[in-house]
């Protein structure tokens, strides 16, 4: 049920027993050329004179402007009150994610009503939810906030549910022949079993946060607080298209950062439960 | 001698969707306390849902199981849980036993002492060799601190080498704890190698249709000239049972 998202990342292929300096650089050097390639294709459009340079400006440009804009208290307070509002919200789909994705796998009635409910809610674009969420709690805070979670508890929860689905029946049966009772059987073997696949919802969930966020930010503009949305939002009202750049690549570069944290820890997961082929 | 497990009259009767299968018919087994028994037939006899009934994971359709110690189990793959550690695998059983926690990693370790493992503790399941990964599940099953025994074909997917290994190791760990034991195997030989006494069970539906009792001294070998006849014998005899039959070899 849980759609995952593809990983398309390739890693750069190491020998068994490579010294930390080959590792690191095997890690960085696809990295880089995908950097190099985004900046020389960018900087041949800006060539071309497709567009006047106040509107797309050249690599040089925006990265000139990424460095002055790092330097500003506005800027990491936008940073701030971003990335509070991300970890906020997914904090609370983490938690009624899983409770609902819990009772739903358990519960044969619940699952038949609300299970497709879920999936329904995760196919919903979930900017569609911000005329509402404006009309009920105004502009501020909450309606942000709630629509991040409702963007983000639905993966969490499927991921929950597809995991529990998934436990091997011989674990199950296994864990009552050594004894234990319903509680003892859900925290010992069905949650440790369910695991990976909570993981990748959680990852899921999370990069559905981000954009409902990011969405968010741009419709639900609160004056006294700069945010990275709002940020976009001014600068495209300034035409300060180098700042608009400059904003869309720390948004792109948080993104991935927290992207390779979710890959990292699935992938050490992985590997202790001898899941991975290497 | 006192009877440890005592079977009466058991039927046990699957519904499903598509109809109604009969598992077993009218099967009478005692066990006596201390006794090795091995239950051999083709696959689909009954056996493991025979053992099921035993491990009260399911109820019977009808009929009468007495038990009269704890039950452990122990499958064919070993079922490792693939996220804790040999110990861990063990520590688990020992907890869902009671066990206080400040006592669960040294009994552990003693446990996989037993089935020589002691320096293997610390390796995931996916890092052990099959027969390991079976040496675990015993300690595991050993960790239950049950009086009763129930295997199921727990030595089906092991090199001939390893088995002979691991026959030797249960037979002796069985001895020295006065361990009572109904082992199911498909394998004739193996029946005969490890059972004071060998049950054979038709198909369709499962029941039993003969007992013999193994009179060879201990320790049997496998592939000596005495354990082959006497499993030749029970095949003839199984086979005579159930004429379609052709599963029950070697």
């Amino acid at each position: 049920m849980t759609v995952l998202t593809p990983n398309v990342e390739v890693q750069a292929s190491v020998a068994r027993g490579a010294s930390v300096g080959v590792r690191i650089w095997a890690w960085w050097w696809p990295k880089l050329l995908a950097i190099v390639i985004v900046l020389a294709f960018w900087q041949v459009i800006y060539w071309s004179g497709w567009r006047p340079p106040y509107v797309f400006p050249s690599p040089l440009e925006v990265l000139q402007e990424l460095g002055t804009m790092i330097g500003t208290e506005r800027f990491w307070s936008a940073l701030w009150t971003t990335l509070t509002r991300a970890l906020m919200g997914f904090g609370i789909a983490l938690i009624i994610g899983t409770l609902v994705g819990i009772l739903v796998a358990r519960i044969a009635p619940l699952r038949l009503a609300i299970g497709s409910l879920i999936t329904g809610l995760q196919t919903m674009p979930s900017i569609a939810w911000f005329p509402f969420a404006i009309l009920v709690f105004g502009i501020n805070e909450q309606a942000i906030l709630f629509v991040v979670v409702l963007g983000a508890a639905p993966s969490i929860a499927n991921g929950v549910i597809s995991g529990i689905d998934q436990v091997p029946p011989a674990f199950t049966r296994l864990g009552r022949v050594l004894g234990a009772g319903p509680i003892a059987l859900y925290r010992d073997v069905v949650l440790p079993a369910a695991l990976p696949s909570y993981v990748s919802g959680l990852n899921q969930g999370w990069a559905f946060a981000w954009r409902s966020l990011m969405a968010g930010e741009l419709l639900v503009i609160i004056a006294t607080k700069p945010s990275l949305g709002a940020q976009l939002e001014f600068a495209r009202q300034f035409s300060a298209a180098p700042l608009l750049l400059a904003t869309m690549l720390v948004i792109l570069i948080l993104g991935m950062v927290v992207d390779s944290l979710f890959a990292t820890f699935s992938k050490k997961m992985r590997t202790k439960r001898g899941l991975t082929l290497d | 001698m006192t009877e440890a497990v005592s079977i009466k009259n058991v039927g046990m009767i699957f519904r499903s969707t598509s109809g109604e299968t009969e598992a077993l018919r009218d099967v009478n087994l005692s066990v006596n306390d201390g006794e090795f028994v091995t239950v051999v037939g083709a696959s689909g006899c009954g056996k493991s849902t025979l053992l099921n009934l035993i491990a009260g994971l399911d109820r019977s359709s009808s009929g009468e199981i007495t038990v009269g110690h704890k039950t452990a189990l122990m499958f064919q793959d070993a079922t490792l849980l693939p996220w804790l550690t040999a110990r861990g695998n063990v520590e688990l059983a020992l907890k869902l036993n009671g066990v206080p926690k400040n006592q669960r990693r040294k009994r552990a370790q003693e446990l996989l002492d037993v089935v020589r493992l002691g320096e293997w503790v610390d390796k995931r399941p996916h890092e052990l060799s099959g027969g390991m990964r079976q040496r675990v599940a015993l300690a595991r099953c050993l960790a239950q601190d049950a009086r009763i025994v129930l295997m199921d074909e727990p030595l089906g997917a092991l090199d001939a080498m390893t088995r002979d290994h691991l026959h030797d190791e249960i037979e002796a760990l069985v001895k020295e704890r006065g361990l009572t034991v109904i082992f199911v195997t498909h394998n004739m030989r193996e029946a005969v190698r490890l059972g004071d006494r060998v049950i054979l069970m038709g198909s369709h539906p499962g029941r039993i249709v003969h007992e013999q009792l193994v009179e060879l001294p201990h320790p049997r070998v496998m592939d000596s000239a005495e354990v082959a006849t006497r499993a030749a014998d029970l095949t003839t005899r199984l086979k005579a049972q159930q004429p379609q039959l052709l599963g029950a070899d070697s």
